[in-house]
């Protein structure tokens, strides 16, 4: 009696793990995507691609996978560990650029994806300033989905009107502006620095001004030296910058701090432009953005990519994703909720608003630059060390030991100084 | 009874996959995480070219680092000095015969049963001090509304607080937790000892200060082994709170160790982070157990 029980045991469990793997051989298909996009405008943005692709592909059941956390903190951490391990997601979202190139195209990861591109026409449809950051030795190794402008100021309209002041155009105009608003009582300029990234961020878009496009995309090269007097006069302007932050800028992330602007207690911020998204999700239209002083001209750019994973489960289905992805249609249809704009250029502007029509013709006429915090300009290793320089940075101004600091890490980076 | 040899080989036996498996999966790991750290493995592909000390000798010229390890320090005895504190007095009141101890008792060792995460996220809440905007917020609005506003904090927005902040928590977390032990050991305490000292006139204080405290010297020890270990392990709590603060003044070496691996690839700088931590817990639980063992031997 007992040793029947057992064995009816034993059947029952090998019948239930048969009927599993019946069942799961019976699907359809399935493709996982991996991204960190689960806020506002970006997370309603991947589900306007997924409802394309629903409707195009309606057998294939979409995984979304997602982990949350500003710049894809998390998401990074759980990525590598799923490649290493050896099971990567069919298509993961990548900064196009460095980020992309070093850390998984260099090392074999990826496939490349040059013969998608050319039957479908991306190398005609996207400009070659963003063909460049997703190649590497001759191929094409990711889908560029939006291009970001990280280098822009934004403004409280009503705080400048009221007080007869216009957008600044260089540090001194600047800086003029912030004295005249701290004496009316009012935050100059905003900032939330609890992600470690935000101080970076601005502090780029300093060196881009006081270094020019040349001198700031040299830095990341070694033609340009992080001892270079241009880095001092940034470290010194960025420095005298803090002094008109908001003090509490520890306790909050970019879009906590920007919630200063659109209640009229802070008139100036700089950031990217998920700025524009963050402001109409909260209904705020009462702003103005113009290039960070000294950088007009130029365009800070990063952008989001797709890419194809060796070893990834269900290729076909990724194909078709990323077919998708780099269709005028799905452009549209991601760029207009996620606030960025379309990596082709042949698409119908008039649906976009003003600030994305603003940008798109900046796009074409501007000098184009790699954003450092946004993956595109330097290896992970070195935006993070880069990243933890300038946070102490904004705790404890050293100027020359930031400096030497700087000159340091591109040194561990590989770059000769 | 004296074992047989067949019986000893069975012993041997049953224990041997539980020993297999501990010697890949705990100490296989902890020397693979030792080789790494030698090496000059920074990039998702290993690199296991030997390196030597290089990245011991780099960490401590770190900055991050230092700042990491100067907050733990303050962390670990804050959070120690505070926890046994407390949890010593709350067992003393406990053991007084209050009503309802019950009660009590499970009020005060609650908070042990929840996740890092979720006291880290409620209390980032709670010691937000609040903007100009909101007003205080939080511990900040409670000290406003009983009259105690000059306590007011930045709490861990302010780099002078930093990690002294995130103590807080812990120790709401942990004290229950020591007053558990403690209230173990007092009543393991045989009554006569008390009642004779008392005969001899001896007053409450000095029960408590000369036979109670002497005799619970175990059980602090055993306190001490326990929260050091979770304070240098601290990772989680501060993730959820407050992440590496301003200046790092939140920043611990398992955050800094998280963060060069995984967002920078510093997989070598990470597994050399994660054997300084190994090599602090060792020094602190090695002695306990092997006074332990011989004890019980």
């Amino acid at each position: 009696m007992k040793r029947s029980k057992g064995l009816s045991l034993l059947l029952s469990v090998l019948l239930v793990l048969a009927l599993g793997t019946l069942a799961f051989s019976q699907e359809k298909g399935t493709i996982e995507i991996f991204s960190w996009w689960t806020a506002g405008g970006e997370a309603e943005g991947l589900q306007a691609l997924f409802d394309i692709y629903n409707r195009l592909y309606p057998d294939i059941e979409i995984i979304n996978a997602t982990v949350a956390g500003g710049a894809g903190a998390h998401a990074k951490a759980v990525l590598k560990t799923r490649m290493l391990g050896g099971d990567p997601p069919d298509t993961f979202q990548v900064h196009a650029g460095k980020e992309l190139i070093d850390t998984w195209v260099k090392t074999g990861f990826m496939e490349p994806l040059t013969d998608l591109f050319q039957s479908e026409g991306w190398v005609d449809v996207m400009p070659q300033g963003i063909l460049d950051i997703v190649s590497y030795e001759g191929d094409y190794w990711s889908v560029p989905v939006n291009i970001h402008r990280a280098n822009v100021l934004w403004y409280n309209k009503q705080i400048f009107a009221d007080n007869g002041l216009n957008p600044p155009q260089t540090f001194d105009e600047f800086f003029e502006i912030a004295d005249k608003l701290q004496e009316q009582g009012i935050i100059p300029l905003t900032m939330g620095t609890k992600d470690g990234w935000e101080a970076a961020h601005v502090f780029e878009t300093v060196l881009i001004a006081k270094l020019g496009a040349e001198g700031y995309s040299g830095l990341w090269t070694g033609e340009t030296k992080w001892s270079d007097p241009g880095v001092t006069e940034a470290l010194e302007t960025f420095k005298k910058m803090v002094t008109y932050v908001n003090p509490d800028h520890a306790a909050f992330t970019w879009d906590e701090a920007y919630e200063y602007i659109i209640d009229g207690k802070g008139a100036m911020g700089i950031m990217g432009d998920w700025v524009a998204g963050y402001f109409f999700s909260k209904e705020y239209t009462d702003f103005g953005w113009v290039p960070v002083p000294e950088t007009a001209g130029i365009f800070d750019a990063l952008s989001d990519s797709f890419g194809l994973p060796k070893g990834c489960k269900n290729r076909d289905n990724v194909i078709n994703f990323l077919k998708v992805l780099g269709s005028k249609e799905g452009q549209e249809a991601f760029n207009l909720k996620k606030g960025s704009i379309p990596a082709r250029t042949d698409v119908d502007r008039d649906l976009f608003g003003d600030y994305q029509k603003s940008v798109m013709e900046d796009w074409e006429k501007d000098v184009i630059v790699p954003s450092v915090m946004h993956g595109a300009a330097a290896a992970e290793g070195w935006v993070t060390e880069f990243k933890d320089v300038i946070s102490l940075f904004v705790a404890r101004p050293d100027i020359e030991v930031t400096q030497k600091a700087l000159v340091q890490v591109a040194e561990r980076a590989g770059v000769a100084q | 009874m004296k074992k047989t040899r067949g019986e000893k080989i069975l012993t041997f036996l049953f224990i041997l996959p539980s020993v297999i498996l501990i010697a890949v999966f705990v100490y296989g790991f902890i020397g693979w995480t030792g080789w790494i750290s030698l090496t000059k493995w920074k990039d998702v592909v290993p690199d296991f070219t030997f390196v030597g000390f290089k990245n011991y000798i780099d960490l401590f010229h770190n900055l991050r680092f230092q700042i990491g390890l100067k907050n733990i320090l303050v962390f670990t005895v804050l959070f120690l000095v505070v926890s046994i504190a407390i949890g010593l007095l709350l067992a003393i009141l406990l053991d007084r015969k209050v009503r309802f101890e019950n009660v009590f008792r499970s009020i005060y060792l609650f908070p042990m049963a929840i996740s890092f995460i979720v006291t880290g996220v409620v209390w980032r809440w709670m010691l937000n001090p609040g903007t100009a905007t909101t007003g205080s917020l939080g511990i900040n609005m409670l000290l406003d509304k009983i009259g105690l506003g000059f306590l007011k904090s930045g709490w861990y927005t302010d780099p002078n607080v930093g990690i002294k902040a995130v103590v807080i928590p812990a120790v709401w977390q942990m004290s229950g937790y020591v007053m558990a032990m403690y209230l173990a050991g007092i009543r393991g305490i045989p009554q006569e000892l008390s009642e004779a000292a008392q005969v001899d006139g001896a007053s409450n204080w000095q029960v408590y200060r000369y036979i109670i405290l002497p005799l619970l010297q175990p059980i602090t020890l055993g306190a001490v082994i326990i929260l050091t270990h979770i304070s240098l392990k601290i990772f989680d709590l501060v993730v959820a709170m407050t992440g590496a603060g301003v200046g790092f003044s939140c920043d611990v070496p398992a955050l800094f160790m998280y963060d060069t691996t995984f967002r920078g690839n510093f997989f070598a700088q990470g597994a050399a982070i994660a054997t300084i931590l190994l090599i602090f817990v060792a020094i602190l639980i090695i002695p306990y157990l092997r006074h332990g063992l011989r004890e019980g031997s």
